[in-house]
């Protein structure tokens, strides 16, 4: 935090108030502060920087240092709307100062064409909420390259035959390859799939004062020391403080949105790190708080005029949540592919992408990746064979033997948008400040789970192909816990199925904007991040758009 | 210590690495490595703050169980018993509990089983794991139906992972004594790495697109 950033009061009514400043929430404090505005980015987790990062597995994977913590705020789960919830664990996210986005794996695929127009293509899907985007992929490929140059992600264009048209190559190479990289290369070649290298959010080449990876080895779940990883922390904040005209406001836990007598937002109203109250005015609120978050923050600030909850006239608030399918399987071979150094992914492949329904039986399609994203202490927990001893002599030989022998194919595909699944309110569990409870429900879709066990039929057969010594998976189970948060706010054109429109404003509130993993309209095959960065960056244009033409005041 | 010599140090230091990248990438491995090695300076030494002595001699005694010393180095020579101990007195609070509880039952299990012993650093090796393995609800080995002491089954478990972490937890951060841990499972003990990174990555020649692998068959 060396650069210097205004101060406003709360009673300061700045041009917008942005609640969260993760991948969405960072590119918007750019853009709009860039663009001339006064902003105040209200975060509440705190402000952590490079000195604070750590490979301490203890206080970053098991003490939740840079996540939601599950005493503070804990979760409930059900699968089904006539479920009585139970208290668990039920999601993951970002909580400080860049999010999500500073401790994820930085795999940054753009979405394809068909994820668009899916719906179109090949029709509804009975007792789902499958729908178009009212954008289409050709509106959001300016913005995609934006995200890559802007804040540097490494890749190499053409090379996958699947990849959808881009204006411009990767701003960098892509990252070194990884011998779980090779692997997966030449087995998928045998097999006739087309792997390429990983586009990632980190950086292969020294950028814009920050390093090149150094492959230190602890990146998924870590923030990184050196600024590689291209988190909105490391990039979209830093150039919204030079700007001068924004500040952003850590430890600041907003639980409610104002509205005054004409049903327009007039600020936001957050607990500070003493629990004060406060009320932070603005022309305008922008809520980038996750796809967990924002339906909750928009259900929270129900009030007379808005007894559903804000921007709630369609009843889908928190609705139609996609948690992208998909799951592990693991595999090891005779020689050492000392996987643990570096970042995780260095293979993608795109073959399986758009599968026919007619031809597998159900609808999706996915990608699969070559990766080791374990630290030493979760693949002692979580990275063994099954039926491997938990401890004593063979648990150590084990332990000895396959740390550096082991990889992982990861299989991410679609999740079908259900009204039922979804992010409410808790009607007994509270936080730590009194607040109702985050609860999901959730049960996958019968075809997100086919589609699960189809691809992990491909990543077996994948590692049949490359002499793997032993594979493994576990069943593809219903999910109960969730880490994409995607669609509970959703983009459309018309008000009684979808929250915003293709500005991102509400339907409801004219000056109410919601812009994160919420904003998706379908689950595209996984890693959401660039798309809703993408989202960010034409938000950012389109809003500033309305207020220059003075259509956000009127 | 001057900026150059430092460099010079960690070029040293960093077995493996080239001149060119490490001057590529100065400035950062330079922060990474001072972080590091500030964080390690802070440890204390080994001084028991949670536990008395006669506890630290079986928590030592049941820790060498889960991960044992046989050619290589295990659970006792990385220091876990004092790993646990901080973390007890710092991060774990809320586990002391369990210990204090737990700690007490297991020895209770140790009379049941073998009546002329009192305590589990008393017993040998294939006594001790017998005594685990019956709190091991996990476990294959056959089990006689003793009183359940759930107390004791959930300290065993909760050793079971303090144990783990204490022995692959990055040694900068209190466990894993001399980066044993590490030597065991094969992680070198660097803060940056440079590829080639293992046996399968060595010998790839750079990307090449999939139409001239065809031609190559």
């Amino acid at each position: 935090m060396t650069v210097h950033q205004p101060r406003y009061k709360t009673s300061d009514e700045v041009d917008f108030v942005i609640i969260g400043s993760g991948a969405a929430g960072g590119i918007l404090a750019k853009e709009l502060s860039t663009n001339g505005f006064r902003v105040v980015v209200l975060e509440q987790g705190p402000y952590l920087t490079e000195a604070d990062f750590n490979h301490n597995e203890i206080e970053i994977l098991a003490q939740d240092k840079l996540t939601n913590h599950p005493k503070l705020q804990p979760n409930t789960f059900r699968k089904t709307p006539d479920e009585k919830a139970k208290p668990q664990r039920a999601l993951v996210y970002g909580r400080c100062v860049g999010g999500t986005s500073v401790h994820f794996t930085a795999n940054f695929w753009r979405f394809h064409e068909i994820d668009f127009i899916e719906r179109s293509k090949i029709g509804p899907i009975a007792g789902t909420g499958f729908m178009d985007w009212p954008i289409t992929y050709a509106d959001l490929e300016p913005y995609y390259t934006k995200v890559e140059w802007e804040i540097g992600v490494s890749g190499l264009a053409g090379a996958s035959p699947f990849d959808p048209p881009r204006s411009k190559p990767y701003p960098m190479p892509p990252l070194p390859v990884k011998s779980s990289g090779v692997i997966f290369e030449r087995a998928a070649r045998k097999l006739g799939w087309h792997p390429f290298p990983a586009p990632m959010a980190i950086l292969s080449q020294a950028r814009a004062g920050r390093s090149a990876c150094v492959n230190c080895g602890f990146c998924l779940g870590f923030g990184c020391e050196v600024s590689a990883k291209s988190s909105s922390l490391a990039t979209a904040i830093r150039m919204a403080e030079r700007t001068g005209r924004c500040e952003i406001r850590p430890n600041s836990y907003v639980h409610r949105i104002e509205t005054d007598a004409n049903g327009r937002a007039t600020g936001a109203v957050y607990f500070d790190e003493k629990r004060n109250t406060h009320l932070q005015s603005a022309k305008a609120v922008v809520v980038c708080a996750n796809g967990a978050e924002t339906p909750r923050l928009l259900l929270l600030s129900a009030n007379k005029q808005f007894p559903n909850g804000l921007a709630n006239s369609s009843g889908i608030v928190g609705k139609y949540l996609m948690l992208n399918s998909g799951g592990v399987v693991t595999g090891q071979f005779e020689h050492p592919l000392n996987d643990y150094k570096g970042f995780a992914v260095s293979r993608v492949l795109h073959d399986f992408y758009e599968l026919d329904p007619q031809k597998v039986g159900f609808y999706g399609g996915g990608g699969l990746d070559a990766r080791f994203d374990f630290t030493p202490i979760s693949f002692a927990f979580g990275g063994l064979p099954p039926g491997t001893p938990r401890w004593g002599k063979d648990f150590k030989a084990a332990l000895a033997h396959d740390f550096n022998r082991t990889m992982e194919i990861f299989c991410h595909g679609t999740s079908l948008p259900l009204e039922n699944n979804s992010f409410s309110l808790d009607p007994d569990l509270k936080d730590a400040w009194g607040l109702p409870a985050l609860r999901l429900t959730y049960k996958d879709h019968p075809d997100d789970l086919k589609l699960g066990n189809w691809m992990f039929a491909r990543a077996h057969e994948l590692f049949d192909a490359a002499g793997a010594q032993k594979k493994w998976s576990f069943p593809v189970g219903e999910q109960q816990f969730a880490v994409h948060l995607l669609g509970s706010c959703r983009m459309g054109n018309d008000p009684k199925t979808s929250v915003i429109n293709s500005d991102h404003r509400t339907h409801d509130v004219k000056n109410l904007f919601l812009c994160d993993g919420s904003s998706l309209v379908t689950s595209g095959r996984g890693q959401p991040t660039m798309t809703i960065q993408a989202l960010a960056f034409r938000a950012g244009d389109r809003i500033t758009g309305l207020a220059k033409r003075g259509e956000i005041s009127a | 210590m001057n900026e150059l010599n430092r460099r010079d140090f960690l070029l040293r230091a960093g077995t493996g690495l080239s001149a060119t990248w490490v001057s590529a990438n100065w400035l950062a491995i330079l922060s990474a490595a001072t972080h590091a090695h500030n964080a390690a300076k802070a440890q204390t030494p080994p001084k028991f703050e949670f536990f008395n002595p006669e506890e630290a001699t079986e928590i030592e005694a049941i820790a060498t169980r889960i991960i044992p010393t046989d050619e290589t180095p295990g659970a006792r020579e990385a220091g876990v018993v004092y790993f646990i101990d901080r973390g007890l007195a710092s991060f774990g609070v809320e586990d002391q509990k369990t210990y204090r509880e737990g700690l007490p039952e297991l020895q209770a299990r140790v009379s049941e089983m073998f009546p002329s012993v009192s305590k589990f650093s008393g017993l040998a090796a294939e006594q001790q794991d017998a005594v685990l393995h019956s709190f091991d609800e996990r476990s294959d080995s056959p089990r006689r139906a003793f009183r359940a002491r759930p107390g004791a089954q959930n300290f065993f478990e909760t050793l079971r992972q303090h144990t783990i972490a204490g022995f692959l937890i990055d040694p900068d951060y209190g466990g894993n004594h001399d980066g044993i841990g590490w030597k065991v499972i094969g992680r070198e003990r660097e803060h940056m790495f440079q590829a080639p990174f293992g046996y399968y990555d060595k010998d790839y020649p750079g990307w090449q697109p999939a139409a001239k692998e065809a031609e190559k068959k």
